[in-house]
């Protein structure tokens, strides 16, 4: 018996809430972006799931694209995290609340 | 049955591997914890027949992006998060949002459920990498171009970042740039 595509749909909801109160809650710079890849995570999942039940290649075609955006991000994101620490000594996002040096 | 007993052992783990991703203040433990994430979604894609995109999962999220987190986590050498009591009153109005989002998150999935949907036949498995590069280098190619611009414009955004050039270097360059004009 396959579990239906309700319950996968389900942990996705559960783990991009997880994802997002985690957003909100952290205050190292680096646990908002790991926060971030598990909301793109838990949309990847949606994407699988109704690609299996419709039968159609797309959405997994587009897990790919989610896939590429999250490599960027990771060299970009932590790039300015590096250059803001340089800066600062810290990756505090509470430290990081003026807009120039 | 077993694939119930599979994807519920699975779930288990992932929404525990994050509210564990979550709570701890030690950046190295959330790394830790979002690498058992990544292997459980890998897991699931499995039980959905998607196995190229499970491996994709674990070579991309497990493998490069998790090693670069704790690479940069490891370089800066990072301390707990200091417990914060300026905002704590707050909690109570952030767990309320979170529990909102979570209700707007699952209506939106009923209401898409309530569409009628074409059943999938059993025999017409998507998830073979032949499908997905079909559909990738005839529909989508455009979007795949689009992609791939955009990691070149990552790759020198990220260069561009990191590098270090103090103040006298850059006005240095700026003053051969007046010279040549005056030349």
């Amino acid at each position: 018996m396959q579990p239906s595509l309700e319950s996968y749909l389900a942990l996705s909801g559960i783990l991009f809430t997880i994802g997002a109160v985690g957003v909100i809650y952290k205050r190292n710079a680096i646990g908002v972006f790991m926060c971030i890849e598990l909301m793109l995570n838990a949309v990847n999942l949606t994407f699988v799931s109704f690609s299996r039940y419709y039968g159609d290649a797309t959405g997994q075609l587009f897990v790919f694209m989610v896939m590429s955006v999250a490599a960027a991000e990771a060299a970009v994101g932590l790039g300015i995290i590096i250059a803001f620490f340089r800066n600062r000594i810290s990756v505090d996002v509470d430290d990081a609340s003026i807009l120039k040096f | 049955m077993v694939s119930s007993v599979i994807f519920f052992l699975l779930a288990g783990f992932a929404i525990a591997c994050a509210i564990s991703l979550v709570y701890h203040k030690n950046p190295l433990y959330s790394a830790i914890s979002l690498i058992g994430v990544f292997i459980a979604l890998a897991g699931l894609y499995v039980t959905l027949a998607a196995t190229f995109i499970a491996v994709t999962q674990i070579l991309v999220y497990a493998g490069a992006i998790m090693v670069l987190v704790v690479f940069v986590i490891m370089l800066l050498n990072l301390d707990e998060d200091k417990p914060l009591n300026r905002l704590r009153h707050l909690y109570v109005i952030g767990a309320g949002l979170g529990v909102a989002l979570l209700a707007q998150t699952f209506f939106i999935f009923y209401a898409v459920l309530k569409t009628p949907k074409t059943p999938a036949e059993p025999d017409q498995l998507a998830g073979s990498p032949m499908s997905i590069g079909l559909a990738m280098y005839t529909e989508y190619l455009l979007p795949v171009e689009i992609v791939g611009v955009m990691l070149l414009m990552a790759i020198i955004g990220a260069v561009i970042l990191v590098r270090k050039m103090e103040q006298p270097e850059i006005e240095a360059l700026s003053e051969d740039v007046s010279d040549k004009r005056i030349e």
